[in-house]
């Protein structure tokens, strides 16, 4: 395991920092990402579906991380970073346990909702995650220490609701693709669909499918007759239904969902709040464009500049507040914070055809009694996470 | 710009000049990032008299000592220099990547700049367009100032939240104070002891003591009816005695008046969207806003506190200058 010293090597090397406790301490962290990761896969990356990663975790925490340099150096904080890449559940387990000997102050993960428990569990740090978006962590599983920076899905979908109601396309098909994950995905949309007052007219499974039997699984025109609305909504978590399905419609309406307008934390094309010019920074320094995981692995590594700046001698307990309250800045017009009541970072959301970004969310109009960031995700009043924090 | 499309250029301002552009008495000057135009404004029919095309992505916008206009163009890494006179261009001066906020030295031979995507502040000698120094600082730099007798030059850094405080004279920054999330535009107060600090993120002013560089107090900014995170300030200006400092609030809507003496938000004017860069005409009677998100420009009437009219002007404007 290799720490990334981001400032002051020199005087590392020269010894006063470990010996004075007054001087600065480092903020060790450590990033958990699965060793093959099928989401990373050149095929699936080719493909660059909308919604889906573009490239490692680390990317975004290292740009963070370099920009973070001034900052920290003005309170002389320093930041290390370690990645560990783990094969199996009990490996991400194992890993977190000995990062946290090795004296991480908090743990980063890319991890499938179970691994990302199990490291929760295994470890009394604060754990961030950065790229499973499943409802249950921040809902029945959700636990104390586990933040979460990628919007979940019932944020995603719940964006997409207001979107449709601000466009006053309140009549939806819902098309629902094979796979369990589309299933509970597809609850989730009827969720927000039955949260913002919109209604399913027709709602049908998809399959992928050549076989002139299962036509009527396979083919857009036969699955998008015989119902009057005015968008489809698809529901396909792995992308490739989705992507043919625009201008393939039996009546000429919008698709949203999966595909068409898609709900993202981050778009390369964003242009406000000074959002073209991390996407700048992204781009040159991996030659590729910046996607909403990588927005959430910047968020991470801001996050972690945040503690460090606000509790630059530590310790660890100091960090964990300073983690859990510190509002950070991600180049989304406001300042973003994580929700006390299931650690979710609350957020403004993108929706985007692919070629820009064509709404925002919360849009304009829709009101909350507190923040209207809650408008989007799982609120207080639900309680659907039991953990006290 | 290539030779033809200046010729062409030089052909439509001859042809403005003669509608009636020579005399430049009067005149509001708007730069807008997506036009690669300013807009002139008549300021006592407060009407649009023409537009002037400029370099691309024209940002900040002021006056040289020289009486001369200048407008950063972040998309063309250099300024466009015009003499309010003729409206006509009479140079360009290469700023280095990115250029977004500028000032110049009092003697006006060296123009200080944020280049933001290289995180830099350059020192360019104004005569030959040459870069004389560049200063790596905080990502997103934004705002420059430099002090009354040209000796330090202060620059905010928006990712860092921080002000960089750089000694002329050796280019080297020689203090980072850290201000509220994501510090935009500065001004310093006539006495030179303050230095405001508008924080985008932060509802707030922050103000440095020019003397040790430690905060000398914070203002915060409320708006009956917008929450905190609405309340984005960015532009600032003062008014010549130093008594009143007027804030563009951004999302709010609103601009401030602050009595600069007591720290205290006097009153808040409704004026258009994300009320961005402000500026003063001479007589401080009037105060000119620019809207970033409705694309148009709000003149307030100073003593009453009330907006007069809001103009139209270019897509997504950024700043104005006044020239009378």
């Amino acid at each position: 395991m290799s720490w990334r010293h981001l400032r002051g090597l020199a005087l590392l090397l020269a010894g006063p920092v470990a010996a004075g406790g007054a001087l600065a301490a480092t903020l060790k962290a450590t990033l958990l990402l699965p060793a093959d990761d099928a989401r990373l896969e050149r095929s699936r990356l080719e493909r660059a579906y909308l919604g889906h990663p573009g490239g490692p975790a680390s990317d975004g925490l290292q740009v963070a991380l370099d920009e973070g340099r001034f900052e920290l150096e003005a309170v002389q904080a320093e930041v290390a970073l370690a990645t560990q890449p783990a094969a199996t559940l009990e490996a991400a387990k194992a890993a977190a346990i000995a990062a946290e000997k090795g004296g991480a102050a908090v743990l980063l993960t890319d991890l499938p909702a179970d691994w990302t428990l199990a490291v929760a569990d295994a470890v009394k740090l604060p754990v961030l995650n950065l790229g499973e978006p499943s409802d249950r962590l921040r809902g029945a599983d959700c636990r104390a220490r586990l933040f979460h920076i990628l919007p979940s899905e019932r944020m995603r979908s719940d964006a997409l609701a207001q979107t449709l109601v601000a466009r006053k396309w309140s009549k939806l098909l819902l098309l629902t693709g094979p796979s369990p994950l589309d299933a509970e995905r597809a609850a989730t949309a009827s969720a927000s669909i039955k949260r913002y007052g919109l209604q399913v007219v027709a709602s049908k499974p998809f399959k992928l499918s050549a076989d002139p039997r299962e036509r009527e699984l396979a083919n857009p025109l036969l699955l998008t007759a015989g119902a009057s609305y005015d968008a489809v909504w698809v529901v396909d978590s792995d992308g490739e239904f989705a992507r043919s399905l625009p201008y393939r419609t039996v009546l000429p309406r919008p698709v949203v969902g999966d595909a068409g307008l898609v709900p993202l934390a981050w778009h390369a094309q964003f242009e406000r709040f000074g959002a073209p010019q991390v996407s700048r920074r992204f781009a040159k320094a991996f030659k590729r464009p910046m996607t909403a995981q990588d927005w959430a692995a910047w968020m991470a590594g801001k996050a972690l500049v945040g503690a460090a700046v606000a509790a630059p001698k530590g310790p660890a307990a100091a960090w964990a507040k300073a983690l859990a309250s510190t509002p950070i800045d991600g180049s989304k017009g406001t300042q973003m914070s994580f929700r006390a009541w299931d650690g979710q970072l609350r957020q403004p959301m993108l929706l985007s055809d692919g070629q820009g970004v064509i709404a925002q969310a919360p849009v304009e109009g829709i009101l909350h009694p507190s923040n209207v960031l809650d408008t989007l995700g799982a609120d207080a009043p639900e309680k659907s996470c039991k953990a006290t924090r | 710009m290539d030779q033809r499309s200046m010729r062409a250029a030089m052909f439509g301002l001859a042809c403005a000049a003669a509608a009636g552009f020579a005399q430049a008495q009067g005149t509001a000057w708007v730069s807008s990032e997506k036009d690669d135009a300013l807009t002139l404004i008549d300021t006592a029919t407060l009407t649009v008299k023409g537009t002037v095309p400029t370099c691309k992505r024209g940002r900040h916008i002021q006056r040289l000592p020289d009486g001369k206009l200048m407008v950063a163009c972040t998309d063309s890494n250099a300024a466009d220099v015009i003499d309010p006179a003729t409206a006509k261009s009479v140079r360009r001066i290469p700023l280095g990547e990115e250029p977004e906020a500028f000032d110049i030295s009092p003697d006006g031979k060296t123009i200080y700049v944020s280049n933001e995507d290289e995180a830099e502040a350059s020192f360019i000698d104004a005569a030959t367009g040459r870069k004389l120094k560049s200063i790596k600082v905080g990502e997103e730099p934004e705002g420059v100032k430099v002090s009354a007798d040209g000796k330090t030059l202060y620059v905010t850094s928006e990712v860092a939240s921080l002000v960089h405080v750089i000694d002329v004279a050796s280019a080297k920054v020689v203090r980072n104070v850290k201000v509220g999330k994501r510090p935009r535009r500065m001004a310093i107060t006539p006495d030179g002891k303050e230095l405001w600090v508008t924080n985008e993120l932060d509802a707030s002013v922050t103000i440095v003591s020019t003397a040790d560089h430690s905060v000398a107090g914070t203002i915060r900014f409320e708006v009956k009816g917008a929450r905190a995170e609405d309340i984005t300030p960015v532009g600032i200006t003062m008014t010549r005695d130093g008594k009143r400092a007027f804030i563009g609030l951004g999302k709010a809507n609103h601009v401030a008046f602050v009595d600069v003496a007591a720290r205290k938000v006097g009153e808040l004017v409704l004026v258009g969207k994300r009320a961005w860069n402000v500026t003063l005409d001479k007589a401080e009677a009037r105060l000119w806003v620019v809207n970033g998100l409705s694309d148009d420009v709000t003149v307030v009437d100073v003593a009453g506190a009330k907006a007069i009219k809001s103009i139209p002007v270019g897509r997504v404007p950024y700043g104005v200058v006044v020239v009378e």
